[in-house]
């Protein structure tokens, strides 16, 4: 592949990482000569954020447009229309994000660009690409083949490749100031809403006692909470357990919830999505409970014990409080 | 209002030692216990609470086999009033580009203010037949709701941003959504439930009644193809304490000494 466009993603004026782990793996298909483009879509006030990505693509295709502000599906589908025409290369990059998984399948639909999702590696071979993706919850990897075209389009899982050490290169910004038009009243964006903000932040805690599907009742949860106040630490979840309103929203760790980084992190009964993963795999020491001894947990866990969390807990919260009497 | 809610029949997958059959482009299903897609579940569960609002129908649509009415007849035993079953040999292989393809034949020539699907499926993970579907339609959408409010033929709705953010927009009927995990607590079912509708008929459509070719759907119509499916590279992993639950215990509490677990 010679060239290659990534979608920048950027909100409420900052950067997101997706967008340089895009740019990294871009450089790295391209290799020697070839050609990262940057599609850069936003309000002319937003131009200072392209002072990050230029050192990292060869070309910055800029949209400017006061009706680019914040992310809107049809408008970027209206703008794309214009940049498609313009712009020359062979694949296209987006996150799959909630702002990629929001358009880019639309995007493949209607100009009929073939396209996969969530992939976690491209192959270059030959003058094609192979992308790997995850099935059935990332037990399985599945090397996918597209359709010929003369462009293709991947959404890219947020973590699968470095946003650290991309390649710098000396880039041009073209600027494309035409008007994004066309009647968008079917959808608008209203705002943006924060996180509510619980009794406790599990973001500041050194402790952390988090439990997944495996706790299987509301009931169970003060088992945790034992252990949890034995160590001094707090209780936190995976998404099944928010779902299902066992413990608030705020407790939730992982893509859609909390990133937190604790001392020590214990996982009962978490099997360990990568969106569950991507929120806790920076603690100091990660330790797993889970009655299956292929959960992917125990891939990025320090210590583990195969075994039903309901033995493991009461006989280690037995012990903790024996030692601080 | 009309209501469209696509559900899939998927296996549990969670807790299987999963094989890799001779093909190699996909896994061993027969000891795999399959039920209804849980992110589709909870969008049914968003229809019926509309419906309970504001009135109207409810229909479903599943694309499969037969087995596959065991998922229509859960929907209709949860308050969804028509299922269909979209069924021929051609489809198989369809990536979400095909199989949005597929419903889209199907949900033209129905009334529909809304179509809910589930964010993504928990079998092949794409995430994207619902957003396609849209585009194909020509609908307004939005993916990953996790709030829904209308008034007049207007949504607003709340989609699941990272971080705990959340993204307010409204849409403008009709509309497709796509419903995240979470967003309701989806009602119980019950065994007399679905011997209610037992004998509710399903209406099955093939290809043909659609007015598709074999070159629109399955491998054919599809954009992606998997050429072999192989088990992740498994990380460094965890170091695995074992013994009595006592010596298990009394090593944990070692290592949350060592490690500072213990405040």
């Amino acid at each position: 592949m010679e060239k290659i466009a990534v979608l920048v993603e950027h909100r409420q004026d900052e950067v997101r990482d997706i967008t340089f782990e895009m740019l990294g793996k871009a450089h790295q298909l391209v290799g020697e000569g070839g050609e990262v483009i940057a599609l850069f879509l936003g309000d002319p006030s937003q131009k200072g954020l392209l002072d990050a990505i230029t050192p990292h693509a060869h070309r910055v295709i800029a949209y400017l447009d006061t009706n680019l502000k914040n992310f809107e599906p049809l408008r970027y589908q209206a703008a794309f229309s214009q940049i498609f025409e313009n712009v020359d290369c062979q694949l296209i990059l987006m996150g799959q994000t909630a702002f990629g998984m929001d358009l880019a399948p639309a995007v493949a639909a209607k100009w009929e660009i073939p396209f996969t999702s969530d992939v976690v590696d491209i192959e270059a071979s030959d003058g094609d690409l192979m992308a790997i993706r995850q099935m059935y919850s990332g037990k399985v990897n599945a090397k996918v083949s597209l359709k010929a075209g003369d462009k293709r389009l991947l959404t890219v899982r947020a973590g699968a490749f470095p946003a650290e050490d991309i390649p710098t290169v000396s880039g041009e910004v073209q600027e494309i100031t035409g008007a994004v038009e066309g009647d968008f009243s079917a959808r608008t964006f209203v705002e943006y809403l924060e996180a509510a903000v619980g009794d406790v932040d599990i973001t500041q805690a050194d402790i952390i006692v988090s439990v997944g599907r495996g706790i299987k009742d509301a009931d169970n949860i003060p088992i945790a909470e034992e252990l949890a106040n034995a160590l001094g630490g707090v209780v936190a979840c995976s998404r099944p357990v928010a779902d299902k309103k066992w413990l608030p929203k705020e407790r939730q760790v992982g893509t859609s919830g909390k990133t937190v980084k604790p001392k020590v992190y214990i996982a009962l009964g978490i099997s360990g999505a990568f969106q569950h993963q991507a929120g806790m795999k920076n603690a100091g020491t990660i330790i797993a409970v889970n009655k299956d001894p292929k959960a992917p947990i125990f891939g990025i866990a320090h210590y583990g014990i195969v075994d039903d969390l309901f033995k493991v807990v009461p006989a280690l919260t037995e012990k903790v409080k024996g030692i601080k009497g | 209002m009309d209501i469209i809610v696509c559900i899939k029949r998927v296996p549990e997958t969670a807790e299987a030692d999963l094989v890799i059959d001779g093909t190699k482009k996909a896994i061993e299903t027969d000891d795999l216990v399959y039920s209804i897609n849980e992110w589709d579940n909870y969008a049914v569960e968003a229809a019926i609470q509309l419906k309970e609002a504001e009135g109207g129908t409810i229909t479903v649509i599943s694309v499969g086999p037969e087995e596959n009415n065991e998922v229509l007849r859960r929907a209709l035993a949860m308050g969804a009033d028509e299922a269909i079953r979209l069924t021929d040999p051609a489809f198989e292989g369809s990536d979400a580009y095909a199989m949005a393809k597929v419903l889209a034949a199907a949900i033209k020539d129905m009334p529909h203010d809304l179509i809910l699907t589930g964010v993504q499926a928990d079998d092949d993970g794409f995430g994207a037949t619902g957003v396609a579907l849209a585009q194909m339609l020509g609908l307004p959408y939005a993916a990953l709701v996790t709030d829904i409010k209308k008034e007049g033929d207007t949504l607003t709705v709340h989609r699941e941003l990272e971080g705990g953010l959340e993204e307010v927009d409204t849409l403008k009927l009709p509309a497709l959504l796509t419903i995240q995990t979470g967003i309701n607590e989806p009602r119980y079912v019950s065994i007399m439930g679905i011997r209610r509708v037992a004998k509710k008929e399903i209406a099955a459509k093939g290809a043909a009644d659609l007015g598709l070719s074999e070159n629109d759907v399955g491998l054919n119509g599809s954009m992606s193809q998997i050429e072999e499916l192989f088990f992740p590279p498994v990380g460094e992993g965890a170091e695995i304490i074992e013994g009595t639950m006592d010596e298990k215990a009394e090593t944990l509490v070692k290592i949350l000494k060592e490690r500072g677990g213990i405040a």
